[in-house]
């Protein structure tokens, strides 16, 4: 797994930046203050996650005037998408082995 | 560990036309577990460590260090499947097989749950779990190329 991999997987394993990932991603464009009023943390604490996001080319940030507007690149997925298929590809090839050699064992 | 700790990724599921605790002995004894997925030095007790080796392959030494973490013969066993060094590009999942008995023999079902880190563990319940989040994405992920 390459480095960006890595990160893009790291970055995932928190559920309070999944959640985050999924609203904007659901949601589409929002503040980090609409953002905070659901994500049950502070506001620092939503800044850090969307930063450690952003380093992880997940999200996408916009300036307008004093706020900030973050919005999803779910493009930036691909390797979460490919590492389920090859995992699903691999289990079914095991599987398939599985069959043959339950068939080849006694009771 | 329940249904909770493993909000999944991966999920095969395949009818087998043999008993479940034929099924379970497949899963379960190393010799046969080797037959089918890899070599490996797998006991069935809860705690034990092993590991499944495969080919190497360029970026990965082909192992896969492994904890048996549930055995609930012949209905149920769990083990996490760790790839790569310790440290933050360790890839952490856990494998679970299910065993349900059916008319015809045995439906089998392997999850293998994504990404799960102590912090989730903990945080379970309260928290986002990985299986929404995946099934939420999936209208999203739809719309890629």
């Amino acid at each position: 797994m390459n480095a960006a991999s890595e990160t893009l997987f790291k970055t995932l394993a928190d559920p309070t930046r999944r959640a985050i990932f999924e609203r904007l991603a659901v949601g589409g464009e929002q503040t980090v203050h609409a953002l905070t009023d659901q994500a049950g943390v502070s506001q620092p604490a939503v800044s850090k996650h969307l930063a450690l996001l952003k380093a992880a080319g997940l999200v996408r940030d916009r300036r307008d005037g004093r706020e900030t507007h973050y919005s999803a690149q779910p493009r930036a997925l691909a390797p979460l998408i490919d590492w389920m298929s090859l995992m699903g590809a691999f289990w079914e090839g095991r599987f398939d082995r599985l069959e043959t050699l339950l068939n080849r064992m006694d009771q | 560990m329940n249904e909770t700790t493993t909000a999944g990724a991966v999920v095969i599921e395949r009818e087998m036309p043999h008993p479940p605790q034929k099924v379970w002995r497949a899963l379960t004894q190393s010799a046969l577990i080797e037959a089918w997925l890899l070599k490996n030095d797998f006991e069935p007790v809860i705690g034990h460590r092993f590991t499944l080796r495969a080919p190497p392959m360029p970026q990965w030494n082909g192992l896969v260090d492994c904890e048996v973490l549930a055995i609930e013969p012949p209905a149920r066993l769990a083990y996490s499947w760790k790839v790569g060094e310790d440290g933050p590009g360790a890839m952490r999942t856990v494998v679970t097989l299910t065993l349900t008995p059916t008319p015809g023999g045995t439906h089998l079902r392997m999850e293998q749950s994504g990404f799960r880190t102590d912090q989730e563990n903990n945080r379970r319940g309260a928290e986002f779990g990985w299986r929404r989040f995946m099934d939420g994405l999936e209208r999203v992920v739809a719309g890629l190329d």
